[in-house]
């Protein structure tokens, strides 16, 4: 029956309610088509679609416009705000691995528009109280479970999303800065000047997980890469870290990636094993950004 | 009051008296034309802040708080006296406190008022100001703090409107020489008072009732500004008794702003009559007694964490004490808290001038006292200040951002000269009343 119709209608207009399918269902992969699917088919093969009522009708590939999804705020703050459900992300820093390459907190500031002096992620010299020894310790936002910065936000511009990411919406931010005044990490910072590259951001539709075209007046902060998360890729600062120094993954899945090597191991394990820890834990903010120590003797984490 | 004065007077002597500040003078339309200047060129600075960003202070991302929140702090405490006058002494029945409780009023009205601005030249988005109130967050202190001060100026300015009600009307039917317009203003103000005796009843009813109301919204709002810090996890904010200590640190400046301001008034409206020596006498004793009370709340605020000299908060009081801020500290404790206090005890420190001149100290010393609240804890974050330039260690407030806050005072000042030339100051029934 559903060929039947299909012959009345011209060709034309059957390609265009599957551009409306495609618009409408974007999640689901096997009937949204984009460019690159297409590309990876070669003319004349057959492809499986289903139509707005419901059914599943064989098109020949050549016979397909792609459709490009259109971005624009409004869809990027949806998405944005509702996170990567059944997520809860996490972040493993291995101190004794960092050797100060700061390919992390360039990468960071390259792609978040960000000046020298602003940093989602900022690689501190620290020396140990106790014994005076000196190490790098790179510092994110923490993404607490018990966020101050969002307890204190008057207007909800900074949240905290369900896979556990602090984001700031810089569409919303009135610039009180209590945010940074409330962060014990001093993880934030604040746009006091135009953006870097303003002039070039212009036009670039505001994406609240890549917190980008920056806003003057507005605070901005670690975003843990939600933008790259979306796309099933590892943050910036992880995958650009020539030295394995970051984890990161998925606590539900208890399984974390490294960076460098890609080689995934057990989250609980990799904490246990190396006794990990959270910055200033005493505080209660609850990180969801763990450290191993920098003063382990052996040169590979124990996962084993 | 000085009754024997008063009582050789006739009562539309009296009413002359105190009125006769209801008039531009030349010399007030000059003073008045100055601050105005002085105004726009604060102006100037505001608009650029407005075109360029909060870049043009010396703000950063580790003292991103600097002397706009002080200044905000400062304003919501100055403004309490206003309480602390009409409230708690109007209710214990003090009878001395009669002619100078509307100019209290007056600074309560201004000071909040101008509060709420110098909160905004804060925000680095003020174009987005509505948002706070379309999009509030009720866990947010920052809404508790605009819900209890916009309560506070909307009381106190009912505060001051009400017992004006009676002088309203007395001016609109004796006062000659004014434009037409002002007269019928004061006419419509009036609410038709006449003068009966049911009037008195229900306008000291609803007095008394304000009276009440007000004591839990001012100590709600000092104690909500002080919870801005308190509620954080910074050594030197994080601490329980920020509330009572902010509240009794505002009746000082408060009582300071006060005497400058009774002097003032006095001088230039000849008022000896009514605001007294004693006036100053009394007002000086008080401002000992509140400034002890301070005292003794500092004691607790440096000593408590300063015996565990291990912790954070420990660390930052050895760094206030002894560290670099450490010299305005003490010159802020010494010369706006000790040494005016050790002189008030002396009689002859509480006449009018000298006490002028001690208040301006604790007011100038309560200033910078809201400064060191404010700033150097942000300048010791737990984790080190790095990868920034080396004036990120500091704080240093640039000229447009003083002016900025220069223009706040300025605004305080145009707020109480118009005030000053539109009403009585001194409530000119609660006078006839007392003569009965």
């Amino acid at each position: 029956m559903a060929k039947e119709q299909n012959k009345k209608n011209s060709r034309r207009d059957f390609i265009k309610k599957l551009g409306i399918v495609g618009l409408g269902s974007a999640s689901m992969a096997s009937i949204y088509f984009d460019k690159k699917t297409l590309e990876e088919k070669k003319p004349g093969e057959k492809i499986k679609v289903l139509t707005t009522d419901k059914k599943v009708v064989e098109v020949n590939v050549s016979d397909i416009i792609p459709v490009e999804e259109e971005v624009n705020t409004d869809k990027l703050q949806h998405r944005g705000r509702t996170g990567l459900v059944g997520k809860k992300f996490v972040m493993v820093i291995d101190l004794a691995k960092c050797k100060n390459a700061r390919k992390c907190m360039h990468a960071c500031q390259s792609v978040h528009q960000l000046k020298p002096e602003q940093h989602h992620i900022n690689v501190l010299q620290m020396e140990d109280e106790v014994n005076g020894a000196t190490y790098f310790m790179p510092k994110p936002c923490m993404h607490c479970d018990e966020p101050q910065c969002v307890s204190v936000c008057p207007v909800g511009a900074t949240f905290k999303r369900q896979d556990g990411i602090v984001l700031i919406d810089n569409e919303m931010c009135v610039g009180c800065r209590f945010c940074i005044a409330a962060c014990p990490y001093s993880a934030r910072s604040f746009n006091w000047t135009d953006p870097r590259d303003a002039e070039k951001y212009k036009d670039v539709p505001y994406d609240v997980e890549l917190n980008v075209p920056q806003k003057l007046g507005t605070v901005t902060k670690c975003a843990f890469s939600a933008d790259r998360l979306r796309e099933n890729k590892l943050p910036y600062c992880v995958a650009s870290c020539p030295n394995g120094v970051y984890y990161f993954g998925d606590a539900n899945q208890d399984f974390v990636t490294n960076g460098t090597t890609r080689k995934t191991v057990r989250l609980s394990k990799l904490l246990k094993d190396n006794s990990a820890y959270t910055l200033l834990a005493e505080l209660g903010t609850k990180p969801n950004v763990f450290y191993l120590p920098p003063n382990r003797k052996c040169e590979e984490p124990q996962t084993t | 009051m000085n009754k024997e004065a008063i009582n050789t007077l006739s009562l539309s002597e009296i009413e002359n008296d105190l009125t006769q500040n209801i008039q531009w003078t030349v010399r007030s339309r000059i003073w008045m034309g100055t601050l105005l200047f002085a105004f726009a060129i604060c102006l100037y600075f505001y608009v650029q802040q407005l075109i360029y960003g909060l870049g043009v202070t010396g703000l950063h991302d580790y003292a991103s708080w600097g002397i706009y929140i002080s200044n905000f702090v400062f304003f919501v405490a100055t403004s309490l006296v206003g309480m602390l006058i009409s409230s708690v002494f109007g209710l214990a029945n003090v009878k001395w406190i009669k002619p100078i409780a509307r100019i209290a009023e007056i600074i309560a009205v201004s000071f909040a008022m101008v509060a709420g601005l110098v909160i905004i030249t804060d925000m680095g988005r003020p174009d987005r100001l509505l948002s706070i109130f379309v999009y509030g967050r009720v866990q947010s202190p920052i809404v508790w703090d605009i819900a209890v001060v916009t309560t506070y100026v909307f009381i106190s300015l009912l505060l001051l409107y009400v017992p004006l009600i009676p002088d309203f009307a007395m001016i609109s039917e004796k006062k000659k020489g004014l434009p037409k317009l002002q007269i019928k203003i004061y006419k419509a103000l009036s609410l038709g008072w006449a003068d009966k005796p049911e009037q008195f009843k229900v306008i000291k009813r609803l007095i008394q009732t304000l009276l009440v109301i007000i004591i839990p919204v001012a100590l709600a709002i000092h104690t909500v500004t002080s919870w801005l810090f308190a509620l954080t996890l910074r050594p030197g904010w994080d601490s329980s008794i920020f509330g009572p200590y902010f509240v009794s640190g505002a009746f000082v400046a408060g009582s300071a702003a006060l005497i400058m301001a009774l002097y003032f008034y006095r001088r230039h409206y000849h008022l000896e009559n009514y605001i007294t020596e004693e006036h100053f006498n009394s007002m000086g004793k008080i401002l000992v007694l509140v400034s002890l009370i301070y005292l003794y709340f500092n004691l607790n605020e440096i000593l408590v964490p300063g015996f565990k000299p291990g912790t954070a908060a420990g660390a930052h009081i050895n760094e206030l004490l002894s560290g670099t801020e450490s010299t305005l500290y003490w010159a802020v404790q010494i010369f706006g808290l000790a040494i005016p206090l050790i002189l008030l005890l002396i009689p002859r420190m509480r006449k009018p001038f000298p006490v002028t001149v001690l208040s301006l100290m604790v007011f100038v010393g309560a200033w910078f006292k809201r400064y060191l609240i404010v700033v150097p804890s942000q300048l010791e974050p737990y984790l080190p200040i790095q990868n920034v330039p080396e004036s990120f260690h500091h704080y240093s407030p640039t000229t447009a951002e003083v002016a900025i806050t220069a223009g706040s005072f300025i605004l305080v000042l145009i707020i109480m000269t118009v005030l000053s030339k539109v009403i009585p100051l001194i409530p000119i029934w609660e006078v006839k009343e007392e003569l009965k």
